[in-house]
Formats: structure tokens, C-alpha cells, sequence
């Protein structure tokens, strides 16, 4: 580690660039071509959708003939969407802050320990990802409402907690494992307690992962269907179960105003993503928390 | 008194001999929630599905017979289910560890590029469903492309059946495959890949020879993850595909039985679902037990 600290850069870098520049731009060059037109795909989906929630008639040609925004009065209206954005936001909180203070310490514990059970504790945590959730969201819909918690926003965010509890585990478990375990060891030899070691040392490490798993859950969450729906009533509702409620119904509700509601959800996950990608930096991530000091 | 301070000892020492220190109890705020909403109602479900027609195994006999009242081919989709998750995790995975790898370092404008990709994510598969359904309609902008460059003379069917909900699965799987990726890759301590490069490594040998192999844990979690989301599809096989025959899926089936109350069909197909998923990551779990696994970081050798 320190050998590799003192060595000066440039002469490192100098040979790296030279010759086998060729055969990585190729490989290069094709990676770039397949990301760009991943991009052009999407860039272009979400412009249909957005152009379509505009359109006041559907024209034949590549735009629509005239442009109108009284689709969104309409389906804030007909669908409620200031509650449902209320709902989504509170559980989607609620559901990745519990998810990571319980998947913190557990996934340190499973990474790090060894204990009679422990592979018994691993499956049990590697469960619901890898099993259906139809398997699970069935019965457990049935346990909810015995609870008289159906329609409740306390009933979403419990179904919701089930898969997210265990993603998180199991996303930081690599990440503790490639923490090395000296650092943690000298944090205790220099009289850490278990406290300070997880705030200290543990935690500013596990940044990147803490952040990839807090998003993941967060994006997972907003767009849960199976779960959300077998619970939710009319008054805890997620948008995306309106939206593919409005959009099952493209007979009764207008072409528009289901492209309303897509433009709609899609703008507050998008802004809940913002808001946390403001809090993670995937460039941060990418130094590991290893290299890059600001 | 003093027999009973021994007796406590004893336990004591058997409770530690078995690995269990105070730091262990930390999983059991987990563990007792898992308990009680997920094994519970597991058990529960699967308790249902010998509930069938006529008790028993009835309820799975009658899906591998095409005997549902509601499912006339219950059979054929739970391939038509694997033909379209194996294929969309892959396709995946080959599309994400390349762009991953390339961006672990970080390059100019590496968070918009993320944040452009990690869009369809955020849609979530019914606004990307409905998407497609225009944009590759058969009035969508690319068919409309390809017929003013002259590249097709009918428009193209893509959308109402297996091609469409195969690029559904593809463009909202690729952004989970993607950042999980790049956490992996920016694992890698970068001075292994100073070290292949003194030793005249070329860039496509490294990765290749160092952070491919260190990458594997990282690919087969992956790979496991969006096989598993793919495997799950049901909004957008009935939105975008054709859910009446072609792309009629596992939970489509299961969710039919269940809103039509025949509820041990429904678990019946569940468990029958959870079967075929966990045989497919079995084996890939199988293959990651036998990579290296540990740390990342570069040691002093």
C-alpha cells in the first residue's frame, strides 16, 4: 500500500497509454456505440410518452397536430394525485431507512462472524430474492389483513419492508468483505468499541455500498406492483398502481391521460432519485472511498 | 449459589463455543422480521397448495395437465417464462460489466451518464411498457425510421408478443445490472491494475486476467438478480406482449387463479414458480462457490 502511494504517476502511466491503445479502443469503441444507443431508445421513450400526454388529437404524422396540458387537470382530478404522491414518498422513506439500520449490522455480523447457523441465516436472508414474490405476496396479504392493516399505509410499508430488508443485507455483504479486516482490527486494538467502529470506520467505508443499496431499495420500492397491490386499498395507494390501473383500462380512460399518469410517476421517481443521487456520487463510489479525499 | 454461578458459566461457554459472541445478536432484529412476514406466510402458502380439487398434489397435477379453469395452457408458460428471463439477464450482464468496467474510474461526465441510464429504472415497467407500445408500434417513430431510410417495406411487428416484452425486460433490467456492476468494479483496489500494467500489461489483458476473475462474485449476484426480476415479469407481458398466448407468464396465472379465488391453484403455481427459479440460481450459485471470494483490496506483496 505505501509502495504504491510514494510511486510517482506519470512514469506508471506513460506505458499504459502506449501501445495497446489500439486494441482497447476497439473494444472500446463498440462498448460506447451500445450505451449511446441504449440512450437514443430511451431518450426517444420518454419523449413518445411525453409528447402523448401533451397531444390534444392523435395526428397521423410524427407529432401530434395541436398541443393541449388539459389532460394533467384532468387526471389530478379523476385520479387523486396529490395523495397518491403523498403515499409514495412516505413509504418509500419509511421502507429504506428501516431497510438500511436493520441491514447494517446484519450484514456485518453475516460477513465477518462465524457461528452454528449461520449458513441457516444466509438462506433465510437469500430467500425472497431468489424465490417469486407472488410466492410470498399471496399468504402475505392474507397475514395483513388478518392484522387489519389492509388500506393502510403501515400494511405497504410492512410487505414492502420483506423484500427490502433482506436486498439490503445481501447487497453489503460484499461490500463488508472488501473492507480488510486489519483496519478494523487496529480500530480495535486502538480502543474502539463496537459503536465506533461501525460509525467510524465501518460506515465511511461502506459508503458506496450504503448508497447503491439505499437507492436500489428506493427505486425498488416506488415501482413495487405485486405486493403494493394485493394491500393497498383506495386510500394507500402507490402511483404506480394507479398508473397501471389507468393504463388496463385504455377502453374507459383516454390514451392521454394515461400517458398523464406515466409522465406523472415518472417525474417523482425521477426526483427522488435526484434528490438521493445528490446524497450518493457513483464517481465517489467508483474511488471506493479508498483514494479519493476532497 | 455457587453451583448455579457454574451451571451459568457452563452455558456461557457452551453459547460461545458455538460462535456466538454478543456482536452476533446484532441479526436479531432482522431475523425476527423475517420470521414472522416471510416464513410465516411461506409456510402458510404452501400449506394452501394441497388444498387442489382434490387434496394433495392435485392442485400441481393439474397445471402440468393444462386443467386450470382459468389457464387453458398453464403448462406452456412456465417456458415461455424461462425463455424470457434467461435471455434478458444475460444479454444484461453482457451489455453492463464492459460499460461498468470502463466507467470504474470514473470518466468526465460519468454521473450524467449514470443518472441517463439509471432512468428506466426510475419508470418502472409499466411507463416503459407503455413506451414501447408507441415507439414500436406499428405507427411508432422507428418504424416510421426505418421506412423513410428505405431499410424495411412493412413496418416491423415488435410490439403484442415475445420481441416486445423481451426489449421491455432488457431496457428496465440493464440499469440494475449496471450499478451493481459498477459497485463491484470500483471494489477493485486500482493498484492491482497499476501493478499488471508495470508488469507490462495491456488494458484488454487486465481485464481479462485481473478484474474479470475478481469481478465473478460480483457478475454471478448479478446475473442472479436480474434473472430473478425478469422471472417476476407480469406487467409488462400484459401490457406490451399478448397475455392471452404468447406471452402469458407464470405469475399472470398465478395472479388469475388467485383473483378468481381458486386460491390452492394460485399457490400451487407460486410454488411452482419458486421451484424453477431456485433450480436456475442453484446452479449458478454453484458456480460462484468455486471463485475466489474475498478481498479486494491489494496487499503489501
Amino acid at each position: 500500500m505505501t509502495t504504491s502511494t510514494v510511486l510517482p504517476r506519470a512514469p506508471m502511466s506513460a506505458p499504459d497509454d502506449r501501445r495497446p491503445r489500439r486494441r482497447a479502443s476497439l473494444m472500446g469503441s463498440l462498448t460506447w456505440v451500445v450505451l449511446w444507443l441504449f440512450i437514443v431508445v430511451l431518450v426517444a421513450s420518454v419523449a413518445v410518452v411525453v409528447i402523448g400526454s401533451f397531444a390534444d388529437r392523435t395526428g397521423s404524422g410524427w407529432l401530434p397536430a395541436s398541443y393541449t396540458a388539459k389532460w394533467y387537470a384532468a387526471a389530478w382530478q379523476d385520479f387523486g394525485v396529490g395523495g397518491l404522491l403523498g403515499n409514495t414518498v412516505v413509504v418509500a422513506i419509511v421502507v429504506v431507512v428501516i431497510s438500511l439500520a436493520i441491514g447494517i449490522p446484519t450484514a456485518y455480523v453475516l460477513a465477518r462472524q462465524s457461528f452454528a447457523g449461520k449458513r441457516l441465516l444466509l438462506g433465510l436472508f437469500l430467500l425472497p430474492q431468489v424465490i417469486p414474490t407472488f410466492t410470498y405476496a399471496i399468504p402475505l396479504a392474507t397475514l395483513v389483513y388478518a392484522l387489519q392493516l389492509n388500506n393502510t399505509l403501515v400494511g405497504v410499508i410492512i410487505v414492502n419492508l420483506v423484500p427490502s430488508i433482506p436486498f439490503a443485507v445481501l447487497v453489503l455483504i460484499p461490500f463488508v468483505e472488501q473492507i480488510d479486516p486489519r483496519v478494523e482490527q487496529a480500530a480495535r486494538m486502538s480502543g474502539a468499541g463496537t459503536i465506533q467502529v461501525f460509525g467510524r470506520i465501518l460506515a465511511p467505508l461502506m459508503v458506496p455500498g450504503l448508497l447503491a443499496a439505499g437507492v436500489l431499495i428506493l427505486v425498488r420500492v416506488v415501482g413495487q406492483f405485486e405486493l403494493t397491490f394485493l394491500v393497498a386499498g383506495p386510500d394507500s395507494q402507490t402511483l404506480v398502481i394507479a398508473l397501471y390501473a389507468a393504463a388496463t383500462q385504455s377502453g374507459i380512460v383516454s390514451l392521454q391521460e394515461i400517458e398523464t399518469m406515466a409522465v406523472v410517476y415518472a417525474l417523482t421517481t425521477l426526483i427522488l432519485l435526484m434528490i438521493s443521487l445528490r446524497f450518493v456520487d457513483p464517481t465517489t463510489a467508483a474511488a471506493g472511498g479508498r483514494t479519493r479525499v476532497r | 449459589m455457587t453451583t448455579s454461578a457454574a451451571e451459568r458459566r457452563d452455558l456461557g461457554s457452551w453459547i460461545r463455543a458455538r460462535g456466538y459472541t454478543p456482536t452476533v445478536w446484532l441479526v436479531l432484529p432482522g431475523v425476527l422480521f423475517m420470521v414472522v412476514f416471510f416464513i410465516y406466510p411461506v409456510i402458510y402458502g404452501l400449506n394452501l397448495s394441497f388444498q387442489g380439487r382434490s387434496g394433495g398434489i392435485s392442485a400441481y397435477l393439474d397445471f402440468f395437465t393444462n386443467q386450470f379453469p382459468h389457464d387453458s395452457g398453464s403448462f406452456q408458460t412456465l417456458w415461455t417464462t424461462l425463455a424470457l428471463a434467461l435471455p434478458s439477464a444475460l444479454i444484461c450482464l453482457v451489455l453492463a460489466v464492459p460499460i461498468a468496467w470502463r466507467l470504474r474510474r470514473g470518466v468526465r461526465g460519468v454521473r450524467v451518464l449514470t443518472a441517463i441510464v439509471m432512468i428506466p429504472m426510475t419508470l418502472g415497467s409499466v411507463f416503459v411498457a407503455e413506451a414501447l407500445n408507441t415507439l414500436l408500434g406499428p405507427a411508432g417513430w422507428l418504424n416510421r425510421l426505418l421506412l423513410m431510410l428505405n431499410l424495411i417495406h412493412e413496418p416491423l411487428r415488435l410490439t403484442g408478443n415475445f420481441t416486445g416484452v423481451l426489449i421491455a425486460l432488457v431496457l428496465t433490467g440493464f440499469p440494475f445490472s449496471f450499478l451493481l456492476m459498477l459497485g463491484f468494479a470500483a471494489g477493485i483496489d486500482p493498484s492491482l491494475d497499476r501493478a499488471a500494467s508495470i508488469l507490462g500489461a495491456g488494458p484488454t489483458q487486465r481485464f481479462w486476467r485481473i478484474d474479470l476473475p475478481l469481478l465473478l462474485p460480483g457478475i454471478t449476484i448479478t446475473f442472479a438478480l436480474s434473472f430473478v426480476l425478469a422471472f417476476a415479469v407480469f406487467p409488462s407481458a400484459t401490457l406490451l406482449g399478448n397475455d392471452a398466448g404468447p406471452t402469458r407468464v407464470l405469475s399472470k396465472v398465478a395472479y388469475q387463479e388467485y383473483s378468481n379465488g381458486n386460491y390452492a391453484n394460485a399457490s400451487a403455481t407460486a410454488v411452482i414458480m419458486a421451484v424453477a427459479q431456485l433450480i436456475v440460481l442453484a446452479i449458478v450459485f454453484l458456480i460462484r462457490g468455486r471463485l475466489y471470494r474475498g478481498s479486494t483490496a491489494g496487499g503489501k506483496g
